[in-house]
């Protein structure tokens, strides 16, 4: 029975393998596949990518790095991407961020000491007309005031809690 | 999808498509025949560049090779621009129907949407839809009966990097690599996807493809002027009563663009998003067509209260993050664009240093690998152009 990540992980990817196929096209749907479960790309799980799809780990390392939604950098269970761009500027993004970092207790590209939040800026996405928006992982939220805001950090505390019960 | 169902606009022409009329009416013609009569459409391509669509589908179709491509480009990452989720939302069967369009005339047996990560919550709509057709015949094998038209659509993600939009950095990503443009020619026409001949078309166009053949090549005429043909959604955002996506015919003035969305009283408009151009409100009799100003329809209204440095800080604060690196004009030129409009917003930037970024700008615009880096300098440039009063007016005294 798997115990570790590493076990665990190997045995996913035998599958994942399976079905998306052992070719080169396979890496960044496995990356996904990982960053999602572990929250994490670290250098064990790109060995064992690599090994998976017979490259050398520093092209894991190479394209996990290159790209905003794979770098492997731990992160928490809620990734909250606020939009920087420039109508959810005028919409007024400066004041979500302040009310961002001051309900998490941290800046952009940290993660909160619990491990439940990672904040970061995201490019465009592409909800200019009702910003400023914001990404939950991969759910997204719009017209953000400061109030709701942290009310969608509230939301996840307790989802959270409810999860861990 | 409440999110999707929010974003207003005016009445567009793909409600009055009927899903499968298009394919329809393309499966009566001989093969040869559909990618003259999009040629004779003379839709270009609706992601920014405007590459005319029938040239595109000719040379694919030219090629001799055992497996060909069509990708719609749903990568939809230019700053401003929304206009293609709300069709992936609402008009999913129309993209669908012109990717299938697409592998019959070029003889491609496997469509691809690439979807950017930041739209993930729509891939489980698309793979419905695509579910839904395979279940109606019009996907899968011998389609609405005609024996030996097989063709099949599978989505795959992008994984949050803006270049992506770039058509071969989309095919290296696809592939698994970083999505770093490759040099052109070979052109993916020739050899995109795994070296084989690809078609890669944004999502716009092909949804219009669709409508084309489902209303005819003179209907489709009929909107627009003589060099831009038919109708464009754009994607209206900023300092205005009204923001949403919109379907104007080709040469709307920007004038006219403003009065139907309440921005009448805007200082600037940036056309095209962060890779786009800034014009300023002498200039809003000007036509967005591909004879004066083309655009992928982004449209972000600048109100007479914004600082127009702080405009152009957030788009190269945009091409700094988002510059693939590859290239040196790219990767170490927007860092000096950047660095010149945050001296000239403190009114510390020495002329001597600014004639020399804009001159980095200019041959940025030459040098470049890449539609990014090519384009990364035109919203400096036209807003050094368009503001120089009020740029000037923070200009060192001495």
């Amino acid at each position: 029975m798997p115990v570790t990540q590493q076990d665990q992980l190997r045995a996913d990817l035998i599958a994942l393998v399976e079905k998306l196929g052992p070719g080169r096209s396979s890496l960044i749907p496995i990356l996904a596949d990982v960053k999602r479960r572990f929250r994490e790309v670290d250098s064990e799980s790109m060995q064992t990518i690599a090994d998976a799809l017979d490259i050398h780990p520093v092209e894991v390392y190479s394209v996990a790095s290159f790209y905003a939604f794979l770098h492997g950098a731990p992160e928490g269970r809620f990734v909250i991407r606020l939009c920087g761009t420039l109508s959810c500027d005028f919409a007024g993004k400066d004041a979500i961020a302040e009310a961002l970092t001051d309900e998490l207790g941290v800046g952009f590209d940290e993660t909160t000491s619990d491990g439940l939040f990672t904040l970061e800026w995201a490019s465009c996405v592409g909800m200019c007309d009702q910003g400023p928006a914001l990404l939950v992982n991969d759910e997204v939220h719009t017209r953000i005031t400061p109030e709701t805001a942290r009310e969608i950090v509230a939301a996840c505390r307790s989802a959270a809690a409810t999860q861990e019960g | 999808m409440p999110a999707m169902i929010e974003t207003q606009g005016n009445a567009l022409t793909y409600e009055t498509i009927q899903a499968g009329a298009g394919l329809e009416a393309a499966l009566a013609m001989s093969r040869a025949d559909l990618v003259d009569f999009v040629r004779d459409s003379d839709i270009r391509g609706r992601g920014g560049a405007g590459f005319p669509t029938g040239m595109k589908w000719g040379f694919c179709a030219a090629e001799k090779a055992d497996q060909k491509y069509i990708i719609c480009n749903a990568d939809e990452g230019e700053p401003g621009t929304f206009k293609d989720r709300v069709i992936l939302t609402r008009f999913a069967d129309l993209v669908i129907e012109g990717m299938t369009i697409g592998g019959r005339a070029v003889g491609a047996t496997l469509g691809i949407i690439y979807l950017r990560a930041e739209y993930t919550y729509l891939r489980p709509h698309l793979n419905e839809a695509i579910q839904k057709r395979r279940g109606q015949g019009l996907l899968g094998r011998n389609i609405m009966g005609v024996e030996g038209f097989d063709f099949d659509v599978i989505t795959a993600m992008g994984a949050g990097a803006y270049v992506c939009g770039e058509e071969t950095a989309l095919i290296e990503s696809l592939e698994g690599f970083r999505g770093e443009p490759r040099n052109r020619p070979p052109f993916p026409v020739v050899a995109g996807l795994l070296n084989n001949p690809t078609v890669v078309n944004n999502v716009e166009t092909l949804a219009s493809v669709a409508a084309i053949f489902a209303k005819g090549a003179d209907w489709f005429k009929e909107f627009g002027t003589d060099r831009s043909t038919g109708y464009k959604l754009f994607s209206i955002s900023g300092d205005c009563e009204k923001p949403g996506v919109y379907e104007f015919p080709w040469g709307i003035t920007i004038a006219g663009l403003l009065e139907e969305v309440g921005g009448e009283g805007a200082k600037a408009v940036q056309i095209g998003g962060a890779s786009g151009i800034c014009v300023p409100a002498r200039e809003f009799s000007r036509a967005l067509a591909f004879e004066d100003i083309p655009t992928g329809g982004s449209v972000m209204v600048i109100g007479p209260e914004r600082d127009i440095l702080d405009v152009a800080e957030n788009f190269l604060e945009f091409f700094v993050e988002e510059s693939c690196g590859q290239c040196t004009p790219c990767r170490l030129g927007n860092p000096q664009m950047l660095q010149a409009v945050q001296l000239l917003k403190k009114g510390e930037c020495p002329p001597r240093f600014l004639a020399d970024v804009k001159a980095l700008g200019e041959t940025m615009m030459i040098a470049s690998k890449c539609g990014l880096g090519q384009t990364s300098p035109s919203a400096f440039l036209s807003i050094l152009a368009g503001f120089e009063d009020e740029i000037s007016n923070r200009a060192p005294s001495a």
